[in-house]
């Protein structure tokens, strides 16, 4: 018999890394804490993004659609919070209602952008979604006027926290003798959904869905002639992303408790892509690589250079903000480079470089 | 109806700048199918060099004109050089890599280029100081001014030359050749390094002229101007059909006169529910529905699946 | 319900490409159970036929009854639904993925699994992945390359990249399998061994429609043969009255047929 190599289950396997990988998550809220809760809120950010990666890496990596857009959906799923849970509109939902409601609106974004233009060739799907994106924020900015949705470039401040009960994510607890504090709660809820996603991309690559995914990167037309509605799969993969897209803009409402147009520019899709892509397009451990560097790059810049300059020139000679643009520019051209398939690619995506090559 | 001619005019004025950026894009995308982010910022350094030449020439004596002439050549020859070295540099050893991996380098570039300005150029609007006494004419209710009239005439007479240099000359043969296919061009002798070499500078050079024609119109610069404008025309681009380089032309003189009708009818078309501030969602609109009923845009060829 | 005895018939299919008529009102009967065979020089429309037939081209005119249902061959992946599967005369696998990856890829058709499946692995999508595999498995044994099964595709020899064409396209349980010039490129003991291939394929209940440049192997191979020149058909009969028409002689400039 020549059945799939049988495998053991993912955790058997490498049960003792696991444990490890578990035991400096749960230490990291806390060894971060004593630098101060700003360093929390960078861990935060960097899994929000790896969230945010992997759901952009169903779009991405696996059903190999450039989406240039991919913020539209984090905007939609952060303003459905935002609206429906604070005092803009007086309307105050609890998140298990809310989080749904903006994936399932995300996704709905995600299927009418979708459905009309994914037979196109990719490039025009790149920039159809980056019109998109433009679009949404452009309406996020002026539509405080006649009627005041979203309050303009302002934003929408005092969004409530997730709360269950009377256990709010926001303030200080004890639990079980470990006091958290807000960061740090959040901290869990993220790493939780983190797994979610983590558990999701894994699970779909190695399906039929994932197969036909896989199939249409491969060769269209032979995945079309092998019955396969390449449509309607690639629908999927795109909705799929817009949902996840879509909770993870809940969260992030929900977690700074504010939220403008600001937040969701091209700049930030651009930067989930790179995530995506100078991680090791496809593969879970790369993408995760990547949204952690380069979430965490930028925040060392910021801590390196201005203190680097002082000591150096004696003042301040660039501004700090621009060289670390700067940096981060030059970082993607290098690693883009130097490793064409991405830090840590799949050997999938280094056969198929190597087959590129040839 | 003195509106509607009024807008008309402004629209062609920025039709005509959309359809020389939108070249840039469509030469590089026929020729190597890779959308060059930082095209946008070619322009816009080409706008900044401009300035920096025409400021520091102000007080030399010389006749505005010719400072003005210097100052587009200097720009014209630094984004000549700047896309020459752009290809050279970041994209060419990027050639047989993944599809996605160009792309991101060109918006890593784009980011570079963006900071690198600031740098140079700070982080305010920049004037963009005058060299044309403007006079303004007058024409059944609406006016234009002599800088109009010399931006779309400039405009028309480069694409002319460039039609003639990709239609008549052996460069432009292996271009479109090149274009083509790539491998039977390499075969029949083409230099292809050479062909996607010169798309870039002639990209550029039109991007640079394109940059000064902004600076000149709407006499402000900034470092994040070549964003929007890099934006805009490449959906005009898209829309006329990429890689089509007529396409690019009327993508972009069609996307500049609706961009100008919308901001001006918008108010009126929803009972000023949407005002003018929706102006730039009118090129992305206008793209996705087209995109929707002629899926290889407005001029492109129909390209089924092959079997 | 009983089975008609006609499993395809083309009605006057037309096909050009700006001005060039490349199917010209093309009608043929495609019999339950037969091997047909589809010939002629090249640029004769053979091909065009094919990607009409399977939705990859929208012809201008006329139409494909396919078991009895008129075709509404629009999309490819509504031809491989109704039991119409294919090869590609320039193979054309998922190099990337293994061969039973491949063959898995063309169970996508009669599976169900969903999102909700893979996510949870319920016990009826592992049921279902499991009967994937070993069906998969099957078919690589049917073509006789089952100890390539983990290999790459695009590592597979040439012979065995059309074998393992072939099995991708059965596991879509076809009712007619159209093969695209399947001995291109293949030396004369491969084509024997493609010869007891297919034959065994129709035995098993599978029509064939094969497109072929090497007459010899189609004369021997098919029941009935159509010959197509300049996207017109000239000759529709069995091998041996094809062999001897003026009008294929004369299609194939003069020379001998077989």
């Amino acid at each position: 018999m020549n059945l799939p190599r049988k495998k053991f289950p993912f955790w058997q396997q490498h049960w003792l890394g696991l444990l490890l990988l578990a035991t400096a998550l749960l230490a990291v809220p806390f060894v971060a804490a004593l630098g101060g809760q700003a360093w929390v809120r960078i861990a935060n950010f960097a899994i929000l993004y790896v969230f945010l990666a992997l759901g952009l890496n169903i779009v991405v990596g696996y059903a190999g659609l450039l989406d240039l857009g991919y913020v539209a959906f984090y905007a939609v799923g952060a303003y459905a919070y935002a609206l429906l849970a604070s005092p803009h509109f007086g309307i105050h939902l609890p998140f298990w209602v809310i989080l749904p409601f903006g994936a399932a609106l995300a996704c709905l974004f995600g299927v009418l952008l979708g459905a009309p233009t994914l037979k196109l060739r990719g490039d025009y799907l790149a920039i159809v979604t980056l019109g998109f994106g433009e679009i949404i924020r452009i309406f996020m900015n002026n539509l405080n006027a006649p009627i005041n949705v979203t309050n303009g470039a302002q934003g929408i401040t005092l969004i409530d926290p997730i709360r269950i009960g009377d256990f709010s994510f926001s303030q200080t607890s004890t639990i079980l003798g470990v006091t958290l504090s807000g960061p740090q709660k959040y901290y869990f809820l993220l790493v939780a959904l983190a797994i979610l996603v983590i558990v999701v991309n894994m699970r779909l690559q190695d399906s039929r869905i994932g197969r036909a995914w896989q199939a249409i990167r491969e060769d269209e037309v032979a995945a079309k002639a092998c019955g396969i509605n390449t449509r309607n799969i690639k629908l999927l993969a795109f909705a799929m992303g817009a949902s996840f897209g879509g909770i993870a803009g809940g969260v992030f409402a929900a977690m700074q408790g504010f939220v403008s147009p600001e937040s969701f520019s091209l700049m930030e899709s651009i930067t989930i892509l790179a995530m995506v892509v100078l991680g090791g397009m496809g593969h879970i451990p790369g993408v995760i690589l990547g949204a952690v560097l380069l979430t965490a790059l930028p925040e060392a810049l910021r801590y390196g250079i201005e203190p680097i300059q002082q000591a150096a020139f004696g003042r301040m000679i660039i501004d700090p903000e621009s060289l670390r643009m700067l940096v981060f520019g030059l970082a993607l051209v290098l690693v883009m480079r130097f490793r064409p398939a991405g830090l840590w690619p799949s050997s999938l995506r280094r056969r198929e470089l190597a087959e590129a090559t040839d | 109806m003195d509106t509607l001619l009024q807008q008309l005019i402004n629209g062609l004025t920025l039709g005509a700048v959309y359809a020389l950026v939108a070249l840039g894009y469509t030469m590089v995308y026929g020729i190597i199918g890779l959308i060059n982010f930082a095209h946008g910022e070619v322009v816009m350094i080409g706008t900044m060099v401009a300035f920096t030449v025409i400021v520091s020439l102000a007080g030399s004596g010389m006749p505005p004109l010719l400072i003005l002439g210097i100052g587009l050549l200097v720009a014209v020859l630094a984004c000549m050089i700047l896309g020459w070295a752009l290809e050279r540099v970041a994209y060419r050893p990027l050639r047989h890599a993944p599809r996605l991996t160009p792309l991101i380098t060109a918006i890593g570039m784009s980011i570079v280029l963006q900071n690198v300005a600031m740098i140079i150029w700070g982080r305010n609007y920049i004037t963009f100081p005058p060299m044309i006494n403007k006079e303004i004419f007058e024409v059944g209710g609406a006016s234009f001014t002599n800088v109009q009239v010399a931006i779309v005439c400039l405009a028309a007479l480069v694409m002319l030359g460039l039609t003639y240099l990709v239609q008549r000359t052996r460069i432009g043969m292996a271009m479109r050749a090149t274009a083509q296919n790539p491998h039977v061009a390499l075969l029949m002798g083409v230099d292809i390094n050479r062909v996607i070499a010169m798309a870039f500078i002639i990209g550029s050079a039109l991007g640079a002229l394109a940059g000064c024609m902004v600076g000149s119109y709407y006499e402000i610069a900034h470092y994040q101007m070549g964003f929007m404008l890099g934006l805009k025309a490449f959906t005009a681009a898209v829309l006329g059909g990429i890689g089509n380089m007529a396409g690019a032309m009327a993508g972009g003189l069609l996307l500049g006169i609706i961009e100008a009708l919308g901001a001006g009818y918008i108010g009126d078309l929803t009972g000023d529910f949407l005002g003018s501030h929706y102006q730039d969602i009118f090129a992305f609109v206008v793209l996705i529905i087209v995109l929707m009923f002629r899926p290889s845009g407005l001029f492109g060829e129909r390209t089924g699946d092959r079997a | 319900m009983s089975q008609q005895p006609v499993l395809l018939e083309a009605h006057e299919v037309a096909k050009h490409f700006g001005g060039v008529k490349a199917l010209h009102d093309v009608s043929l009967t495609i019999r339950r159970g037969e091997i047909y065979g589809l010939i002629g020089p090249n640029g004769a429309g053979k091909t065009t036929f094919f990607n009409c037939l399977t939705g990859l081209y929208k012809h201008e005119s006329g139409h494909f009854v396919f078991d009895g249902v008129k075709l509404e061959a629009d999309a490819p992946h509504k031809a491989a639904e109704v039991g119409i599967a294919r090869t590609f005369q320039n193979i054309r696998l998922f190099g990337n993925m293994t061969a039973i990856e491949n063959v898995m890829v063309g169970r996508h058709l009669r599976t169900h699994a969903g999102v909700f499946g893979a996510v949870t692995r319920n016990s009826a999508t592992r049921a279902e992945e499991a009967a994937i595999a070993r069906r998969a498995d099957e078919l690589l044994h049917y073509v006789g390359i089952q100890e390539r099964a983990h290999d790459y595709a695009r590592h597979l020899s040439y012979g065995d990249q059309r074998r393992l064409e072939i099995a991708r396209a059965l596991a879509t349980e076809p009712k007619l399998l159209a093969l695209d010039e399947p001995a291109a490129g293949m030396n004369g003991t491969e084509t024997e061994a493609l010869r007891l291939l297919v034959e065994g394929i129709c035995r098993d209940g599978v029509t064939i429609l094969l497109i072929e440049h090497d007459v010899k192997l189609v004369m021997g191979l098919c029941g009935r043969v159509a010959v197509l020149d300049y996207g017109e058909k000239i000759c529709e009969d069995v091998p041996s009255v094809v062999q001897r028409d003026p009008r294929v002689i004369e299609a194939y400039l003069g020379g001998s047929v077989a």
